[in-house]
């Protein structure tokens, strides 16, 4: 619903502005619900200023000619004051000189006088869309701020702690605090490489959320075989599998084509399988299917590990969100590979749905309209 | 020979648990038996069992306001013991924060306030300084 104010001294223009407008709504295809409008009436324009104060319209309809101050004078004072109300000049004689002057000030449009009921529904169908898009543009650009900002403050954090706890060993070798044997020093350049490597990692997965964020991936559909893709991620995991102990399965046909970009696919198997080895117990299992229902490619990635809290799991494919625990604290992440799992899905239009159980394990399946 | 028994132990909490490394390394060669906590649990329970000497908490842990609260909790358990709160909050915001802030002594219970960035031979300086009142 928009407030529109109609400013006129004479009361039957007021009434029968306030009959069309109230049967009258204006929509896009693209939304949800059409805008009508309530609408409200000043004969003055002392009037209609004291009803911007205490009742401010989204819309002013201004009369030209009324008895004080001037339709025009009106607006001077919306634009002067910088209040947000769209404003559309009735004028009384289809005067030129006033509609520039009225345009030049900021009036979004006019209508003249008289007008027909038409007339009005049109002019009224601009403004309302010329506003309801103003609106949509500045709270877009307004959490798009937002979510940038905080995106670079946590990143610029993530960024900062590794390379303080690097100068911080380089320091200590600098100091020779630990004495001149090199090997005395051997734990703090472990310990650096372990952060360099995190490091690398944070930028190579951010590398890939802005390439999906600002649409330059170059995608390449086509035929592509999902079990080769999934062998070679259960490959790349091997070692670390290998370390925990972890017994990595794969349950699939020999073959499975389907189309996609295979980069894609892999970097969505690599994180899924890799968060189930990494989260997992000792001795435990992954188990990595691939199957169809209905049409639609299904690949669930289950694992015996140490599952997450249900609280947690509404925020899991944010970015930079990991799930502060105490069998996690140790496990090294960048806090983004959900959340390029997520976008990535998303650009096949699938879905990404979590099942865990604390202290049990975890199951994530996604699932992916894509040809088959 | 000092027998280390007798050395004062030194708590010392931060969530990065290289930094701990790096300053439980310093203070012991400075003299000091120390023991760490990387989360706000583990140190109010070194701070129930173990009667640290002194105790140094990061402000921000998984919460932001962490060193306050650990800070305000230890003051009420041992009221002679100092805390030092490590804070990087001049490097992030160019602002210096601390005691003489109009109005904080009231509710920040830490006796110091310094810069994470500080040298361990200052920070060791500082806490030979709090022991010794």
């Amino acid at each position: 619903m928009l407030k529109v104010l109609v400013v006129d001294d004479e009361p039957g223009i007021r009434s029968g502005i306030d009959r069309i407008l109230s049967k009258f709504t204006v929509g896009y295809p693209f939304m949800d619900e059409d805008i009508g409008y309530t609408v409200y009436e000043a004969s003055t324009g002392e009037e209609a200023i004291r009803i911007f104060h205490d009742n401010p319209p989204d819309i002013a309809l201004l009369d030209n000619k009324l008895p004080g101050m001037g339709g025009v004078e009106v607006l001077e004072y919306i634009k002067r004051n910088q209040l947000n109300i769209e404003v559309m000049m009735i004028t009384s004689f289809a005067s030129l000189e006033l509609a520039v002057k009225a345009t030049n000030i900021g009036a979004y449009d006019f209508v003249p006088k008289p007008f027909t009921p038409q007339e009005l529904r049109s002019s009224m169908e601009n403004i309302t869309k010329h506003l309801f898009l103003k609106r949509m543009t500045q709270k877009m650009n307004k959490e798009g701020k937002q979510i940038r900002f905080q995106f670079l403050s946590v990143l610029s954090h993530e960024l900062k702690n590794p390379l303080n706890s690097i100068e911080g060993y380089l320091r200590m070798m600098q100091e020779r605090q630990a004495g001149d044997q090199i090997a005395s020093y051997d734990e703090m350049i472990d310990r650096a490489i372990a952060r360099i490597k995190g490091m690398r990692v944070l930028i190579m997965d951010l590398l890939d959320l802005t390439k999906i964020e600002s649409g330059k991936k170059n995608r390449e559909m086509q035929q592509t075989d999902l079990v080769k893709i999934a062998r070679i991620s259960c490959e790349t995991m091997g070692p670390m599998a290998i370390q925990m102990e972890v017994d990595i399965q794969l349950n699939s046909p020999e073959e499975f084509n389907v189309m996609a970009d295979a980069e894609e696919l892999e970097i969505i198997l690599n994180n899924l399988i890799s968060n189930a080895v990494k989260y997992n117990k000792v001795g435990g299992k992954v188990i990595c299917t691939l199957k169809t229902v209905n049409n639609k490619l299904i690949i669930e990635v289950e694992d015996t590990g140490i599952g997450i809290p249900e609280d947690d799991i509404p925020t899991l494919f944010r970015e930079f969100v990991r799930i502060r625990q105490k069998e996690t604290k140790h496990i090294m992440g960048s806090g983004l590979g959900l959340s390029i799992v997520k976008r990535l899905i998303d650009l096949y239009d699938g879905t990404i749905e979590v099942e865990s159980h604390p202290g049990k394990g975890s199951i994530f399946r996604v699932v992916l309209p894509v040809i088959i | 020979m000092t027998n280390e028994e007798y050395l004062p132990l030194i708590l010392l909490a931060d969530d990065d648990p290289d930094y701990l490394f790096q300053m439980k390394f310093a203070l012991e060669k400075g003299g000091f038996r120390v023991i760490t906590a990387e989360s706000m649990d583990e140190a109010e329970l070194i701070l129930e069992k173990d009667h640290p000497k002194l105790a140094i908490f990061d402000l921000m842990m998984e919460r932001d306001d962490a060193g306050f609260i650990l800070s305000y909790h230890a003051k009420k358990k041992h009221p002679g013991m100092p805390v030092i709160l490590l804070t990087a909050v001049t490097a992030e915001t160019g602002r210096q924060f601390g005691s003489n802030l109009p109005g904080a002594d009231g509710w920040i219970k830490a006796d110091l306030y310094l810069e994470k960035g500080l040298h361990p031979d200052q920070l060791i300086e500082h806490i030979k300084s709090l022991l010794s009142h």
